[in-house]
């Protein structure tokens, strides 16, 4: 079986990487590029732990054959934050204490994200409705939804720089 | 197992025709779970979305043209579309979470040819077409000759799906389409039904189609629809009776998600509620 060669922007940086067909853009993620942020779940689409953004549209990752990967431009967890600086979604989080485990984190972070880039103010049930492709098992979703609205809030509340 | 992203349904076609064991995709949504589930892998996998034609929607010569390989993203995303055939976008719209709508596509869910999609009811109560382009040229052939049972279809070797034609709906005439699910996302339809009403000027129903999903091994039609509905307007007696003939019509199966009995009385409920939401569409499209 031959490598496939592919060149994306990730995180906003060019990114080279060797594939196989039978490998999924997560495993590029985590193998070839050490991403390791964007967790493996269900494997099947059902659990959104692998989720990021692809050419603008939230993805499981694990549902993507690697060499699509060519001439994409994907955002990870990893691109979610500007340097040391949280995203707001991240903040509102830890403030809300949204998360337990974890695992499932990045996932509803970047859904989250993708959900707020195409509507600043969500409605509640907009937001359960955008996170719907995402799985928690810890913390009965709750804390998610809030910490989603709080950031949601809070962006539309900072003003652009 | 080799990975391929054609430019052209030319090219497609040729890599399709030359390797019997190829395997086109568009979204990969059921593709990879199918193969992690332990079916044998493609010896070649044909990406479809880097075919302009297979993910483009245009409106020509009176039809709706949707790419086979569009996202259904794309389909709701787009205003024309779902303002004309609010019935099908919403069955799109259906599948999945918003990660799997990035990717799922109308060819993919046909010709994946399982029996609780989505789309396919929608698509055939419009009495949408299927271009299939092969070895051979193309052909043009009803959504409903696609899918001839779970996971079996009507195409051909080195055949593919590129576009769903859909004609743009007459003045008063509109579609909605429903499924039942124990949830509210995220689940597989225990049944679905699509309508496509035509009311005239007077309220008159001057054409129905009705389909069911999840009922039967394909969509299934209510022969009855047209009869029971056109010549009047739609009253409570004529829902009554097609709610029967829509249960008449399932030949459904006992799973996890439902029992035959209650399939077929879900069937019922579904077929009468989107007749009645696709009516009240084509009424303020007069």
């Amino acid at each position: 079986m031959s490598a496939i060669p592919v060149s994306s922007i990730v995180n906003g940086d060019p990114a080279e990487f060797l594939c196989r067909a039978d490998q999924t853009l997560l495993d590029a993620l985590r193998d070839a590029l050490g991403l390791i942020g964007t967790k493996e779940g269900c494997a099947t689409g059902d659990c959104g732990a692998c989720s990021v953004i692809m050419d603008g549209r939230l993805t499981c990752s694990c549902l993507v054959p690697a060499p699509e990967a060519d001439g994409a431009t994907i955002t990870t967890i990893e691109g979610l934050a500007d340097g040391r600086r949280l995203h707001p979604l991240q903040d509102a989080f830890l403030e809300g204490a949204a998360l337990q485990c974890g695992v499932c984190t990045p996932g509803f972070l970047m859904a989250a994200k993708a959900l707020l880039d195409r509507n600043p103010d969500p409605t509640e049930e907009e937001v359960r409705y955008g996170v719907a492709g995402n799985l928690c098992r810890c913390t009965g979703y709750d804390k998610i939804v809030r910490s989603i609205m709080d950031a949601a809030r809070e962006m539309r509340e900072t003003i652009p720089s | 197992m080799q990975y391929a992203a054609p430019a052209s349904v030319e090219e497609a076609v040729g890599l399709l025709s030359g390797d019997p064991q190829a395997r086109p995709y568009a979204g990969s949504t059921d593709l990879i779970p199918q193969m992690r589930a332990g079916r044998p892998e493609p010896s070649l996998l044909v990406d479809l979305k880097n075919i302009p034609r297979l993910v483009d929607i245009r409106s020509e010569n009176g039809a709706w043209i949707i790419g086979a390989a569009a996202p259904a993203a794309a389909l709701t995303e787009h205003g024309g579309l779902s303002s004309d055939l609010p019935g099908l976008v919403e069955a799109a719209a259906l599948i999945g979470s918003d990660q799997i709508q990035s990717r799922a596509s109308l060819g993919g869910n046909l010709c994946n040819a399982s029996p609780a999609a989505d789309s396919v009811p929608a698509l055939a109560a419009n009495g949408a077409r299927a271009v299939i382009a092969g070895p051979d040229g193309e052909r043009t052939v009803l959504v409903t000759e696609v899918v001839t049972g779970p996971g079996q279809t009507s195409l051909r070797a080195g055949e593919l799906v590129t576009e769903l034609v859909v004609d743009r709906p007459a003045p008063g005439t509109s579609d909605a389409y429903l499924r039942f699910i124990p949830r509210t996302e995220m689940d597989i339809a225990v049944a679905g039904a699509a309508a496509r009403i035509a009311l005239d000027g007077e309220g008159t129903c001057t054409r129905a189609e009705v389909v069911l999903g999840a009922v039967a091994p394909t969509a299934v039609p209510v022969p009855e629809a047209p009869d029971l509905l056109m010549g009047s307007p739609i009253g409570e007696e004529a829902l009554q009776a097609l709610a029967a003939a829509a249960a008449a019509a399932c030949d459904p199966i006992d799973d996890k998600r439902g029992t035959v009995r209650y399939r077929r009385r879900v069937a019922g409920v579904l077929a009468r509620r989107a007749v009645v939401r696709a009516a009240a569409r084509a009424k303020e499209r007069q």
